[in-house]
């Protein structure tokens, strides 16, 4: 199995590079916002590794509202971030995009602080500007494009031949459907017009980190778990306290930001999602912050690896990612489906998890107890959202028209080619999938 | 709890609360205002119907609602405007982003329609009138008095006929209707609401009341001590301080669908090789009901028995659609579903543990909980047909008689996004609904391929024998004309509009 990694670089731009950065990043788009897979400046098709990319321009357009609290706004330099989600290691990635891309990371990077075109080392600069996330969370560890591009091309297969055997063998006769299918397939394979690679083995050096991760953190928790037990109730009086004190902000976006973000969504059947905002001020937030992230991470990590996060289908890939020092946050996502479904789907079916992490940061909706109420009260957990969005210059994704519950469903279509199913039943619902 | 007589239903336009099924003859104006002195008289002593029921039905109805740019042209202020919804203010082809969600490209491309795309066919307000077979003249001529003829520009009738209680392509039309929970029956707490209701908090549809939520959608809120005029209005429930410019009103989302209704029954003939039998069959699994209403589910449903089905029903018991498929067009328009997957088993400690796997989402099959929480997404229906009915039998003739026949489609919401675009764009348009093949709804899609190439022209019916029967190349039968969203007010807020300082004389943009 080739686990997935993320990578962010983010670099502050330039003063006055602003506009000049814009048009450049624009000139890789083919439809607002959406990348052309063979741009000349980084033809993201060519890197096989590569599931979703993105650049965006992280502007601070919501940091006057910590003013809210009593708290002066930090000065933040807009930042230029370029990120995605890979299959193996970031850094052997990173030295493919250098060497397949260099004049183009080049040219872009050049509107940054601190990065000359001519005399710079490009994989070191890069190496020394990636930030980790918090917590990171993979729709299904171990699923690579590779997998993916093979998967759909099996199940495209499949489907256009079972509609022209289906009526001549008979619907019912499910075994020698079957029988057909699995001969079709092997002859497709043999042609060389299929193809099915069995999965790479495990990094030994990932597996081992990721099962001391396992344990681990389980282990330092119950470790602490006096002392976590002790101040529980402080926790829990404080967290009131704050719950009932935290400002309110019930504050509409203008149109014309919807807008701006609006002109890039439902091209595709998914989207992209940016979302930059302030952790609210004082050390508890924080801590609780970084806690519950922790914990994030250790889910999304050991338990939601496999094609869903608590109730949500429609996330490919998702991170959090602390910026300027833990005072603001920056999340993003790969989901499914349009804006207004995606966040109905969080208020209805994980509405506690929502309010769980972003419950601290600034202008989120009133929570109680943390994970009550928040993103229930819609409107304000709306414009919340959408004021603290912002838009991403260049998205990439390398397999348009298909959603995670796809992915998940030419996986089943390919285990089923590839064991036998025990009984009829089981047959069947293969075939179902089909 | 309160009685339901307690209700302001004196305050609410009556198609709230009545379908004015009774009334068959309609006549649907959109019209420009002329003469905005004039237009205020009018609507000042004009006979809106309220919503209180009384001891006979009545002979005659009379509905209004505003585009933005008749409530701005009547000198509504802009404090007041901008405080409505985005998707009110800026209209249903406000950008391309809209236009691609609620599937408005190709055929149905804004640029097409016949009226609501610009300024120009985009009317001021919109008139309903309603009234029994044969007094729709009658109720005309009343209507447009010599004030009327002043204030009002005809800018388009729209069609509407009575062709019973079928809508043009033959089926039982109107039978899945929220029932607005007028006396506060029912809680909005997560925690009750495990299991799909067709019961409905009146915020959902009427402005000005607590929502599914439990919350006041927002609206536009009137201080009175800068605004005499608004001390008439009633009070904000949520804030006692301001007055509700919008309490008791609801948006009206109109679409005119032209559906090929000929074009519809030749398709399906030739999918099922002139067989009636198996014609009928397919029609019912694109629609999710027989013709005569039946819903396509299983056979026994406890309690209750299969001809009171109507709309007492969910799909809990269909999960792979092999009664209903996934994407007929009622099972994409209202799914059924509640909170929870499946509900909540078992009490006390059992429960709660049951509780918590399903809200940690485990347990699930594959494509289990795709679609949960039908309750934020559902309209009122109060649409019309329109042009000769032409049955089945003879719309697969080859020489059936061509007409523009379809369907005046109009629904009452109080969240236009969360419910009308929502539905729209997730549900009908969406091919990915409920984890389907790049299958938008068989009856309204638009059959526009995807932009990676991928076709999304089928319709698919899973089979318990196994493999899905296909129908391919499906043609687009239902195509947009025009549509547009209004807002009607509350009476007493119709009274504010027509009692606003004269801004004097013609007003004509």
């Amino acid at each position: 199995m080739t686990p997935q990694s993320p990578f962010m670089i983010a670099a502050t731009v330039r003063v006055g590079q602003m506009k000049n950065l814009r048009t450049l990043l624009a000139s890789m788009n083919k439809v607002p916002g959406h990348a052309d897979p063979d741009n000349s400046l980084i033809p993201f098709s060519r890197f096989d590794r590569l599931h979703f990319a993105r650049f965006v321009i992280i502007e601070a357009n919501t940091t006057h509202e910590i003013k809210e609290f009593g708290v002066k706004p930090r000065l933040w330099r807009p930042t230029l971030a370029f990120l995605g989600d890979i299959d193996g290691d970031m850094h052997t990635f990173l030295a493919e995009l250098v060497e397949q891309a260099e004049p183009g990371l080049k040219k872009i990077f050049s509107h940054c602080d601190g990065f000359s075109e001519e005399d710079q080392n490009l994989l070191e600069w890069i190496q020394a500007h990636t930030i980790n996330p918090r917590a990171n969370y993979v729709n299904w560890i171990g699923r690579t494009v590779k997998q993916i591009h093979e998967e759909a091309a099996l199940h495209r297969s499949l489907s256009t031949y079972l509609q022209k055997i289906v009526d001549d063998v008979g619907r019912e006769n499910v075994r020698t459907l079957r029988q057909k299918l699995l001969s079709h397939v092997e002859m497709e394979k043999y042609k060389g017009r299929l193809t099915l690679s069995p999965p790479e083995p495990t990094p030994t050096d990932w597996k081992i980190r990721n099962l001391l991760h396992m344990i681990g953190v389980p282990l330092i928790l119950l470790l602490l778990s006096p002392l976590l037990l002790a101040i529980a109730p402080f926790f829990a009086l404080r967290l009131r306290m704050l719950e009932r004190s935290d400002p309110e902000l019930f504050i509409r976006p203008s149109y014309e930001h919807i807008n701006e973000l609006s002109k890039q969504e439902d091209w595709d059947v998914s989207n992209q999602y940016s979302v930059f905002g302030d952790v609210k001020p004082g050390l508890f937030r924080l801590l609780t912050f970084k806690f519950i992230l922790l914990l994030t991470d250790w889910f999304a990590r050991h338990v939601y690896n496999r094609g869903f996060l608590a109730r949500i289908k429609t996330i490919h890939f998702a991170r959090w990612v602390f910026m300027d020092n833990n005072h603001r946050v920056f999340f993003a996502s790969n989901y499914d489906g349009s804006h207004e479904s995606y966040m109905d789907d969080f208020i209805n079916k994980v509405g506690w998890g929502l309010n769980l992490t972003f419950s601290n940061a600034v202008g989120y909706p009133t929570t109680r107890w943390i994970i009550k109420e928040g993103a229930q009260r819609e409107l304000a957990f709306k414009y919340t959202q959408r004021r603290h969005q912002i838009p991403t210059e260049v998205w990439y994704k390398a397999y348009p028209g298909l959603t995670a519950v796809d992915l998940a469903r030419n996986s089943r279509i390919r285990q089923g080619v590839e064991i036998r199913q025990a009984n009829d039943a089981e047959i069947r619902e293969w075939l179902s999938l089909i | 709890m309160k009685k339901s007589n307690d209700f302001e239903f004196d305050d609410l336009q009556g198609l709230l609360r009545f379908g004015y099924g009774k009334l068959t003859d309609t006549c649907f104006m959109l019209l420009n205002i002329a003469n905005v002195d004039a237009a205020k008289q009018w609507l000042n002593t004009a006979p809106i119907s309220n919503a209180v029921t009384m001891d006979s039905p009545p002979d005659t109805a009379l509905q209004i609602a505003f585009s933005v740019h008749g409530l701005r042209i009547l000198g509504v202020s802009e404090s007041i405007i901008g405080d409505f919804s985005d998707e009110f203010i800026h209209g249903m082809t406000r950008n391309e982003n809209s236009s691609r969600r609620l599937g408005d490209i190709g055929r149905n491309a804004p640029e097409r329609w016949e009226w609501g795309n610009d300024s120009v066919t985009m009317p001021h307000i919109l008139l309903l009138l309603y009234a029994k077979k044969g007094d729709l003249e009658a109720w005309r001529k009343t209507v447009e008095d010599d004030r009327f003829s002043q204030a009002f520009q005809l800018l388009r009738q729209l069609p509407t006929s009575d062709i019973g209680r079928v809508e043009p392509f033959g089926f039982d039309d109107g039978i899945s209707q929220p029932t607005i929970d007028w006396t506060y029956r029912q809680s909005t707490d997560p925690h009750e609401r495990d299991r799909y209701s067709n019961l409905l908090a009146v915020g959902e549809m009427v402005l000005g009341y607590p929502n599914e939520y439990g919350q006041y959608t927002a609206r536009p809120l009137i201080n009175p001590k800068k605004d005499q005029l608004a001390t008439g209005l009633p009070d904000a429930e949520d804030d006692p301080a301001l007055k509700d410019f919008a309490r008791n009103g609801t948006y009206l989302v109109l679409r005119e669908l032209g559906q090929d209704v000929p074009g519809f029954w030749q398709f399906l003939d030739k999918a099922s090789s002139s067989k009636s039998k198996k014609r009928e069959h397919l029609a019912a699994a694109m629609v999710g009901r027989e013709r005569n209403g039946t819903p396509l589910i299983a056979e026994h449903i406890p309690g209750i028995s299969r001809k009171d089905h109507g709309n007492h029903f969910t799909y809990d018991l269909d999960a792979k659609g092999n009664h209903c498929p996934m994407s007929a067009h009622i099972r994409r328009a209202n799914p059924r579903t509640g909170d929870l997957p499946g509900g909540v088993t078992g009490l006390g400690i059992v429960g709660f543990i049951n509780r918590l796997i399903k809200i940690l989402g485990f347990g699930q099959k594959p494509e289990e909980d795709l679609i949960a929480s039908s309750r934020f997404h559902r309209l009122l229906r109060r649409g019309r047909s329109y042009g000769p009915f032409l049955a089945p039998e003879d719309a697969i003739k080859p020489d059936a008689p061509v007409a523009e026949r379809g369907l005046q489609f109009i629904c009452l919401v109080a969240n236009i996004s969360r419910q009308f675009e929502f539905v729209q764009n997730a549900w009908i348009v969406n091919g990915k609904f409920n984890g389907l093949q790049e299958e938008p709804d068989p009856l309204l899609g638009n059959r526009e391929p995807l932009l990676s190439g991928g076709s999304t022209d089928h319709f698919n019916r899973p089979d318990p024998s196994g493999p899905m029967q296909k129908t391919c190349h499906l043609p687009q039968f239902v195509t947009v004309h025009g549509g547009g969203y209004f807002f009607m007010p509350g009476l007493r807020a119709l009274k504010y509009i027509s009692a606003l300082p004269a801004n004097g004389g013609n007003s004509s943009s």
